[in-house]
């Protein structure tokens, strides 16, 4: 699940913006995309990579009022360097 | 050729709409025109009272509310207004009570942050700094 999220470039590159500031929208994290990355899939496209993102726990979504924001959790990644961990020098 | 003399904004109650909108980020009333139990009701920017007219339009057939919802929850703002100093306008208005569902951000040539109007709409405003 973890190696899947971060296979695709576009949501490296989501990961890559998440990492700006917390709370993100949608509109936000396409805007970011589009202007940062080149990149302009749908928003269908993108809700449908954040899906993919927290389901592997790299990204968590909350409702607050009217607006749904997006946050960044790179705390999976320890278990890549726990499994293969830097050798020391 | 026709002439952009007024576009429209749906919004949850009219009188509310109209206390945000020029209380609080500072259009000037334009008409108010009783229209049963609602009002032709719109705004402008004072600096241009003759200029572009934002009718602030009753939001009660069914199909805005899902319409505006989602567009909410993924904080697309329904329009953009032009401001001089985005920094210093955040700055006000927070200080005002509004909330930005977006802080100010460079994108490419613009700087843009998005607000809750309080009526049912996230709104953008704009500055040009390319």
């Amino acid at each position: 699940m973890l190696f899947r999220a971060l296979a695709d470039p576009t949501r490296r590159a989501i990961l890559d913006e998440l990492v700006a500031r917390d709370d993100q929208t949608l509109f936000e994290i396409c805007s970011r995309l589009a202007v940062n990355h080149d990149l302009t899939p749908t928003r269908q496209a993108v809700a449908q990579h954040l899906d993919v993102l927290e389901a592997a726990g790299l990204v968590h979504s909350r409702r607050e009022g009217r607006y749904r924001y997006h946050t960044l959790d790179t705390s999976p990644l320890r278990a890549i360097t726990d499994r293969w961990p830097p050798r020391a020098e | 050729m026709p002439h952009i003399t007024v576009f429209s904004v749906f919004v949850d109650d009219q009188r509310a709409a109209l206390a945000f909108y020029t209380d609080v980020l500072g259009f000037a009333l334009k008409d108010d025109v009783p229209m049963g139990e609602h009002a032709w009701l719109t705004v402008v920017d004072p600096a241009d009272p003759d200029g572009t007219q934002v009718s602030l339009e009753p939001a009660g057939h069914p199909a805005v509310a899902p319409f505006r919802e989602a567009l909410m929850a993924d904080g697309i703002p329904f329009t953009s207004f032009g401001v001089d100093d985005l920094d210093a306008e955040v700055e006000r208005l927070t200080a005002a009570g509004v909330v930005f569902t977006q802080p100010p951000t460079d994108f490419g040539p613009v700087r843009t942050a998005v607000l809750d109007d309080t009526c049912g709409n996230l709104i953008q405003l704009a500055q040009l700094t390319g």
